[in-house]
């Protein structure tokens, strides 16, 4: 093998990252994003939900193409079970950023990294959602997250990777901080 | 009211250059003016090391040893270098320094506006007005104590202070105390206030975590021969985030070893996440606490890394190498605190400090109300600013840190009083000396 230092690649565009960074210190009202969904009952407690625009750098953007998901309750429900739950949806977005963060912090730190699986629970107490104990919250009582992370890098470099992407991921931040949140309807 | 008009607008006199603020930066500047045999005068708004004497709490000590209390031409002489001065001990030790260094300190001056003028600029006082060519700002980076919005929402019973209004236990009511801030204010009020018998709830976010001794010395001494605290500004990857870093969990003290949040948890302390909102009387913490201290602790090891790694490179006799418990946190930390029940009577704001440029009409501050500087040279030409947080290297804001950073910039501010055709339309943007390049 040779000794030159080969440069790691985990797919993250990282030069542009920073030159997004750079660009948007500048001009910080470009930093202003909103994200949207839309959503439509199916019937029961089937719901389909699609994702296409949302306004960044200034002005309206698009995905490639729409994204469609569906939620739902399980069969123990007596429910159909087209979808995951809703609060699974939520451990989606949560494991998607935080191992998106993972790789951009790795490709940033000049890590290979070879592969990146996580497990994620979260307890609930579903007398809370029953209205059975009022004591009991809706939500989740914690969320664990367990990350199997191979990596050419010390053992150390890896937990300061995990750290890093928990500092900088938004779906962590709104989980663990409170967020006001609107419900309205339309007239 | 008109006598204070006219003391105002009385021409007071012109100079070269008018420091603002006679602690520890403004008489190093000063220092190295005199060197050079520049005119200058020091406006002080009130004595020498005046936030010394005013904005401090009364068992403050330097988070330095004696030993590294040095300013230009000028060192601790006491018999305990290893020691932590007191309050009094700093203000005689800045005052000795005063006279030792023979500065024109016009005390009891209090500035209250800068603005461009022809040639220079105008700087109105409280005593009149002083027409310069150049102006250095040192009236420090700790001028006001930042206290988050979310503090208008604390009920109205519950008492609140910064450690700028702090001095000693004795002011706070009985009963318990919510800290916010886990720097060295806030780990220092804490542990004070617990001693004193409060029930003490702190809140943590980002901090950095830092032993007082190591390997038989003081964390001071290894960040200094290291070289760590030589890092310069135009090296560090990001500046913006070095700027910002809260101050080490450090107390002037050799006990506790580790001022940290274990030692106050150990204590009877109760460690909460980031204080992130009060909704209904009831305040609301981050559930992100452990990757808090998982970072601190991560990075306190790289910082003892790099000291072990040095002492390899450097062969130098010291103790052995030692690794510090990971910061406990409880299972589930708590997520909310009720601030209208009995329980707390009082919130401590340990949420860091923010220089204060309400008198100067100059167009120098960024967005963020932050001073626009390339390490010192500010955005203006003749305007410079001395002692901010790693302004040109990472010691810029330690007193010892002071000197090699006024002689480099009172060495810049003299080649641009004896630039050939100095006045205003001659810097235009990219012209302005804040480009010209510093000597290293």
């Amino acid at each position: 093998m040779s000794d030159v230092q080969v440069a790691a690649n985990n797919g993250v565009n990282v030069e542009a990252l920073l030159g997004a960074r750079e660009a948007l210190t500048e001009a910080p009202e470009a930093a202003k994003f909103v994200w949207r969904a839309e959503s439509e009952w199916k019937g029961g407690t089937h719901t389909q939900s699609n994702v296409e625009g949302f306004f960044g750098l200034g002005e309206e953007q698009n995905h490639v193409r729409e994204f469609s998901y569906d939620t739902d309750h399980p069969e123990i429900f007596a429910s159909e079970d087209k979808g995951s739950t809703p609060v699974e949806f939520v451990l989606v977005g949560l494991a998607g950023c935080l191992t998106a963060g993972i790789a951009a912090v790795a490709q940033n730190r000049n890590i290979q990294l070879n592969s990146v699986k996580a497990t994620i629970e979260a307890p609930m107490d579903i007398q809370g959602i029953l209205g059975i104990d009022g004591d009991v919250r809706n939500g989740f009582d914690s969320i664990t997250v367990k990350y199997d992370i191979d990596a050419d890098a010390t053992e150390e470099e890896i937990a300061a990777l995990v750290a890093q992407s928990q500092k900088r991921s938004a779906v962590f931040d709104i989980i663990t901080n409170p967020t006001n949140v609107n419900v309205e309807v339309n007239k | 009211m008109i006598a204070r008009f006219l003391d105002r607008v009385r021409f007071a006199g012109t100079t070269d250059v008018v420091v603002i603020g006679a602690g520890h930066s403004g008489l190093a500047a000063s220092y190295f003016l005199n060197e050079q045999s520049i005119d200058h005068v020091v406006l002080e708004r009130g004595e020498v090391a005046n936030s010394w004497r005013n904005e401090r709490w009364d068992s403050l000590k330097l988070l330095t040893p004696n030993w590294q209390s040095r300013l230009p031409g000028f060192s601790y002489s006491g018999n305990d270098p290893d020691g932590f001065m007191s309050m009094p001990e700093v203000i005689d030790f800045i005052e000795d320094y005063a006279k030792f260094s023979g500065a024109p300190v016009r005390t009891r001056t209090t500035v209250l506006s800068v603005s461009k003028a022809s040639d220079g600029y105008r700087v109105v006082t409280d005593k009149g007005t002083w027409k310069t060519k150049a102006v250095v700002l040192a009236s420090g980076a700790c001028n006001t104590a930042s206290v988050p919005k979310v503090a208008k929402l604390v009920p109205s019973h519950v008492a609140q202070l910064t450690p700028q209004d702090y001095r000693n236990p004795g002011q706070v009511e009985e009963g318990g105390v919510l800290v916010v801030g886990a720097s060295a204010s806030g780990l220092q009020l804490a542990d004070e206030l617990q001693r004193a018998g409060h029930d003490v709830t702190i809140a943590a976010g980002e901090h950095v975590r830092i032993p007082r001794t190591y390997r038989g010395h003081d964390i001071q001494f290894w960040m200094e021969r290291t070289g760590i605290m030589n890092e310069r500004y135009d090296e560090v990857d990001d500046i913006v985030r070095a700027r910002g870093l809260p101050s080490p969990q450090l107390v002037g003290s050799h006990e506790p070893g580790l001022l940290d949040l274990n030692y106050l948890a150990g204590n009877g302390a109760k460690v909460v996440g980031r204080l992130m909102g009060v909704n209904n009387g009831v305040a609301q913490f981050s559930g992100s606490l452990r990757n808090i201290a998982a970072l601190a602790d991560l990075k306190m090891n790289r910082l003892l890394d790099a000291i072990d790694e040095w002492v390899l490179r450097n062969s130098v006799l010291c103790d052995a190498p030692q690794r510090f418990d990971a910061t406990g946190i409880d299972e589930s930390p708590a997520l909310t605190l009720d601030l209208d029940g009995r329980n707390i009577r009082t919130v401590v704001w340990a949420t860091g400090y923010r220089p204060d440029y309400g008198w100067l009409d100059v167009p120098v501050l960024d967005r963020k109300g932050r001073l626009k500087h390339d390490g010192g040279v500010v955005d203006a030409p003749g305007m410079y600013v001395l002692g901010l947080p790693m302004m040109r290297r990472r010691k810029s804001s330690f007193i010892y840190g002071i000197e090699d950073d006024a002689r480099e910039l009172m060495s810049h501010l003299a080649s641009y009083l004896h630039r050939p055709n100095r006045c205003d339309d001659q810097y235009e943007v990219g012209q302005n000396p804040a480009h010209v390049n510093v000597a290293a």
